[in-house]
């Protein structure tokens, strides 16, 4: 797909996740505004699905999402794609729906395999699911994104030393390392460190990317990371991204981690970011 | 009577489960000698998963693999399948309705000198309160066994619980395990005893004692908590009057809680339990823990005299 394209949906997604939390006064703005460059350039360039949702994903790659707070963003890329009706995106976070405010296949959602939001859990699932693929002597890919603050979950470096020991190497995952959480930056609330370094000591291949809000970064790396694959090593790419990324004074703050815009922020954020392929 | 771990019925169980269905897989974290599961590593190399001491991760596993039609089987003591990763089943496995059975050994007081920290007697609650979850406590080897090869037949997560000391080995080996039913292993008519896990021999020498004192007992082996066989129950409290349950566990969130809601709902009578009474366990030989925390017959006995009093 053509960049122009891509960045075209790019924008309708921010559009989309504005208006979502807005509609409800609640949801996850921040990261999901951030994560836009990597959903559309994973589900609209690499991600090999069937048109028909599979739950069991036989000859397909999968996709799990640990940091289920930025469900936005999950729904509006996949709703854009044709795995639901645009239209069911009104309903989110209300009653009866099944955009709940934390992805679940409970709902019977097309497109979600794994309930997240109690963080932590999916880099475990992604394993899973690519051993599955391995025993069923498949070459599709697992793709995973995580928070970068989710990492201060003990599971993951469970799952970390458990995927390099048993050479995983059909999985990527990513970090969404926006270097901020609720409370304020990750180096205020609990400083992680080198997180290369430790992903290497580990035993990862580690790729990182500074520009992870350019949607051809984000696919170079995305396809850098595919080079590696079925080498012994699991992979992970730390996705340097912005918070908020795409409405100005969403940016350089983490106060709109949770926060929904009021009506005159909407407007405001919304004169920031096109509207392409028409709102839902 | 032949005396055997709960355990080997597991493994056995699970070996033969392996050869049947090529789906089946295995993951442990680092208790395989403990859970029986060295027959099926060894015949299995490549479906069994060491995860080493991390059962979170081990659970979030089982939850990806299903993806793709495995049904995979955690092995670890009861405390590590439950209480330590609680969040992980409730959402990775109940919540995204993924077809793990998590199967738990060392269940309750009878593991005896390890003490509290392993003696897990809240999980039978934990677990039956989690939607879609299937819960299941077996009594003996024969049923431990048939228990395991029939939870791969139906679909979704299933929480399978046993033991570790050598008990008597006393069911039927070729009755066929329905999942959701009680078995009737005595008749009578004055109490109902309704009891689960290693406390079924213990109730049915309760019922033997019993008889002897002219107190004739319907005793009913309820091995799936939840569903809970309703029928079987309400046709009993309707000759008997009254019952007695027993169980390896809390009576806060236990069999005995779940019959007692059955009951008050439907068909009000005395009831009595006989269980762990707000307390943790400690260290000691499996029959002397028993006895001291009052799970034994003797109890079972005397629970019986005071429900049937008090009809």
């Amino acid at each position: 797909m053509e960049l122009e394209k891509l960045n075209d949906i790019c924008s309708q997604v921010r559009r989309d996740i504005l208006r979502m939390v807005h509609a409800n006064s609640s949801g996850h703005p921040g990261g999901s505004l951030g994560c836009v460059e990597y959903f559309v350039s994973l589900y609209f360039v690499l991600l090999k699905t069937k048109s028909q949702f599979d739950m069991n994903a036989i000859d397909e790659d999968v996709f799990i999402l640990s940091n289920g707070h930025i469900s936005p963003v999950y729904y509006s890329v996949m709703a854009r794609k044709g795995f639901f009706n645009l239209k069911e995106l009104s309903t989110f976070r209300s009653i009866d729906s099944r955009l709940q405010g934390h992805p679940t296949p409970h709902e019977g959602l097309e497109g979600v395999r794994i309930a997240s939001g109690s963080l932590g859990q999916g880099m475990s699932v992604a394993i899973g699911s690519a051993i599955t693929k391995k025993l069923n002597n498949e070459k599709n890919i697992i793709y995973s994104l995580h928070g970068d603050g989710e990492l201060q979950e003990g599971q993951n470096w469970e799952a970390i030393m458990y995927a390099s020991a048993n050479k995983v190497d059909n999985i990527i995952a990513t970090i969404d390392y926006n270097k901020k959480q609720i409370d304020g930056s990750t180096d205020d609330v609990l400083p992680m460190g080198n997180l290369r370094s430790k992903f290497e000591s580990f035993g990862w291949k580690v790729l990182e990317e500074e520009n992870g809000n350019n949607i051809e970064s984000v696919i170079s790396v995305l396809n850098e990371a595919k080079s590696h694959l079925f080498k012994n090593e699991p992979i992970v790419i730390l996705l340097h991204t912005e918070m908020g990324n795409g409405v100005d004074f969403m940016m350089g703050t983490h106060k709109w981690h949770g926060s929904a815009p009021n009506d005159d922020q909407l407007a405001l954020a919304l004169s920031q970011n096109k509207e392409t392929l028409g709102d839902y | 009577m032949e005396y055997i771990d709960t355990r080997s019925g597991f493994g056995d169980g699970l070996l033969e489960l392996g050869r049947k269905n090529p789906d089946i897989l295995a993951l442990c974290a680092d208790l395989t000698g403990s859970l029986k599961m060295d027959k099926f590593k060894s015949e299995f190399p490549d479906r069994f998963f060491q995860v080493g001491i991390a059962e979170a991760n081990m659970m979030g596993i089982a939850a990806g693999m299903t993806i793709g039609g495995k049904i995979p089987f955690t092995g670890t003591f009861a405390n590590f399948s439950t209480s330590r990763v609680y969040d992980q089943i409730r959402q990775s496995i109940a919540y995204s309705g993924k077809n793990v059975k998590i199967c738990a050994s060392h269940s309750g007081l009878t593991l005896g000198e390890d003490g509290a920290t392993h003696q897990v007697l809240e999980d039978i609650g934990m677990m039956k309160m989690l939607p879609g979850m299937t819960v299941i406590n077996t009594c003996d080897y024969n049923q431990t066994r048939l228990a395991t090869i029939e939870i791969a037949q139906i679909f979704g997560p299933v929480y399978l619980r046993f033991g570790r000391p050598k008990v008597p080995n006393f069911t039927d080996p070729n009755l066929p395990f329905q999942i959701g039913k009680g078995i009737k292993l005595n008749d009578g008519n004055d109490v109902t005893i309704i009891c689960t896990g290693h406390l079924v021999w213990e109730a049915i020498n309760a019922a033997k004692e019993l008889n002897n004192k002219n107190v004739s007992c319907d005793v009913i082996n309820i091995h799936t908590i939840k569903p809970l066989d309703n029928q079987i129950i309400l046709d009993s409290i309707k000759k008997t009057k009254c019952v007695v349950t027993a169980e390896e566990h809390m009576i806060n969130g236990g069999l005995g809680d779940s019959v007692a809601q059955f009951c008050s709902r439907n068909f009000p009578v005395p009831i009595e339990m006989v269980g762990v009474n707000d307390s943790f366990g400690e260290s000691g030989k499996p029959h002397e823990l028993l006895i001291k925390y009052g799970l034994d017959a003797k109890n079972i006995v005397s629970s019986v005299e005071r429900v049937i009093s008090r009809k």
